[in-house]
């Protein structure tokens, strides 16, 4: 149905992929402190938000991808308290595993939701979750609890470059699997999911299974989600259940509607966007910080409706002239 | 027995104001395609409103039972001038567009609102206490209720009643219905349907500041009153059925009977009951209670 895309498009992915990540760990060894730990919660929540756009181009939109997050988070922090597994490698592979083990048995329930109720299904399940996560006393109740500094490679990190140590893997680990998701983008997979988006019926009939699309593409953002959870948690070293809140999730998706399902590279330099302004304003006007966060996603959605993805992505011929939903 | 009577007493008073509100929430919805994130905090804006109108009216020495009339004007001046200027000012330039894309429009709104209402009222938390103890306790049997209970009961029965018979009994309401089945056709009629739009939500914001002014006095009103209703008015429409007045009623109801039911008999629960009862709805179907299955355009 799909036919697998060009060689070189794959590699030129692959070359600027790692390109922009070397050029990112060098950059960040000049960077200051509040800088890196700024491009660190970038990546990580932009991993979340990346799961998200995966379920754009299928034409859902999760109002509820804290809750992988949270499970992500928690996991590894639990992981490091209870198992005393300290590896941030391991512990980043853990909260991804868990988040997506842990919402598995929903995916199939809601690949057959579209539109507004996936979007409260979801949110629904991430609500629940933050009732479960509140009342929970040993998880910490309301308050969370706080976690300890992790090792990397075996290698206990000093005071003085624990910042970079965690800005560099999270940087990597986020590359790894934004080229991950480029990947699957143009597989055959990824290829069906944009038909979904255009037509479901059309799939259907031409042989494609709809749900599964649609069930695989949750699992991979839940994925996603898991990790970013988890690298988020362990920069903070601090979790709580508001992980799980719908405002966290709404600022996922906030992310995604600003970095378009075009382009990978978008989620991040959005999420990156979103971190910048949120820093800003509650430094320079912290009672109104919602407000122009409010306003710039307005703005967005009024003059940029593809994303700031659409700034560099050229149109695919077959998309040229329509005329933008 | 006596248990039975206190859960049904409180979910019904639960599923009052919970009624009042969400009926404004499918009513936009089913008028303008709008899932309202931003609905709760006009809920907010009729609490605060509210609080100030009642605060004013007492510190002109008017008689207590006046305080019922500041609240319901409090609901009147939000309706009347913040849902105009949103629907003209900001809404119908995302008209026709996705409707995951409208709910980021009015989580936007919903954002601004959020700190407007900080601005204007600060932190701090209001109380409104007077309207609260005009009605006294009732006794029914060894038990002692609130009569302020019984009164946001009734108010829900007018409103509810107002509402639809508004909408099936008056020429104004036909020509709404007229828009909801297909805006094209109205439009061709003759129909107005930018002032029909306008029109709709200004009432669905009224539903949602009266819900807000009269639900002041049992809470205190401070930041974060609008973010447990959104989610909760949410639950009760997708529960009943989007776009349905009777499913808004039927999903108070549930949503009233599952929070006073957790509240007494299983605390841990509470926070989550209502939305463990809107995953099973939503399972079993998909688009509501009352909510007609829709052919898929092919």
């Amino acid at each position: 149905m799909a036919v697998a895309p060009p060689a070189p498009r794959r590699s030129a992915f692959l070359v600027g992929g790692i390109g922009l990540t070397a050029a990112l760990l060098v950059a960040g060894v000049f960077l200051p402190k509040w800088l890196t730990f700024l491009v660190t919660m970038a990546a990580a929540r932009g991993l979340v938000s990346l799961g998200i756009v995966l379920l754009m181009r299928g034409g859902v939109v999760s109002f509820g991808q804290g809750l992988v997050f949270a499970i992500g988070a928690y996991a590894a922090a639990l992981a490091f308290k209870r198992f005393a597994i300290t590896d941030a490698v391991g512990l980043a592979c853990i909260g991804a595993a868990t988040a997506t083990l842990l919402v598995a048995p929903f995916a199939p329930l809601l690949s057959r939701y579209r539109g507004i109720f996936f979007a409260m299904l979801t949110l629904a399940l991430s609500m629940v979750a933050f009732g479960v996560l509140v009342k929970t006393e040993s998880l910490g109740g309301s308050d969370g609890f706080n976690m300890g500094r992790v090792t990397v490679f075996g290698q206990s990190l000093g005071d003085a470059h624990v910042g970079y140590v965690l800005y560099a893997v999270t940087i990597v680990i986020a590359a790894v699997l934004a080229l991950a998701a480029r990947f699957y983008f143009d597989s055959t997979r990824g290829l069906v999911s944009l038909a979904v988006r255009e037509n479901e019926l059309r799939v259907e009939y031409l042989g494609g299974s709809v749900r599964r699309v649609m069930a695989i593409n949750f699992l991979l953002a839940a994925f996603a989600g898991g990790a970013g959870g988890a690298l988020t948690v362990m920069s903070l070293g601090h979790i709580d259940p508001n992980f799980s809140y719908w405002t966290t999730s709404g600022e996922f998706v906030f992310v995604a509607i600003l970095a378009g399902w075009q382009s990978v590279l978008a989620v991040f330099v959005a999420s990156t966007v979103l971190e910048v302004v949120r820093s800003f304003s509650s430094s320079y006007f912290p009672n109104t910080w919602q407000l122009s966060l409010g306003l710039f996603l307005l703005f967005v959605i009024r003059f940029l409706p593809r994303g700031i993805g659409s700034l560099w992505v050229e149109r695919s011929p077959s998309r040229r002239g329509v005329a933008s939903p | 027995m006596s248990i039975a009577a206190t859960i049904l007493i409180d979910a019904l008073s639960y599923a009052s104001w919970l009624f009042i509100v969400a009926l404004g929430l499918t009513l936009v919805f089913g008028v303008l395609k709008i899932l309202n994130i931003a609905h709760g905090s006009f809920y907010a804006l009729g609490a605060y409103a509210a609080a100030s109108f009642v605060g004013w009216f007492a510190t002109m020495k008017f008689a207590p039972g006046w305080s019922l009339v500041a609240m319901l004007l409090a609901a009147v001046v939000v309706a009347a001038l913040v849902a105009p200027l949103t629907e003209r000012g900001l809404l119908r330039f995302f008209y026709g567009r996705d409707e995951v894309l409208l709910v980021l429009v009015t989580y936007a709104m919903f954002l601004i609102l959020e700190d407007a209402t900080k601005l204007l009222w600060g932190a701090n938390p209001y109380y409104v206490s007077q309207p609260y103890s005009l009605f006294g306790n009732v006794e029914i049997g060894p038990q002692v209720y609130v009569g302020y209970d019984f009164l946001l009961v009734a108010l829900a029965l007018v409103v509810g009643v107002a509402v639809w018979w508004g909408l099936n009994r008056t020429r104004r309401g036909k020509i709404v219905l007229a828009v909801i089945h297909s805006e094209e056709v109205a439009a061709s009629m003759g129909v107005d349907v930018s002032r029909v739009y306008m029109g709709a939500f200004t009432v669905g914001i009224f539903l949602a500041a009266l819900g807000g002014a009269f639900t002041a006095p049992m809470i205190s009103v401070q930041p974060g009153v609008s973010v447990g209703v959104i989610i909760v008015s949410f639950a009760v429409v997708i529960i009943g059925g989007l776009g349905s007045i009777p499913g808004a009623a039927i999903g108070a109801l549930i949503v009233g009977l599952a929070r006073s039911l957790a509240v007494h008999l299983a605390p841990v629960a509470e926070l989550f009951s209502i939305y463990i009862v809107m995953a099973l709805v939503l399972m079993v179907r998909p688009e509501g209670l009352f909510q007609q299955t829709q052919a898929r355009k092919i």
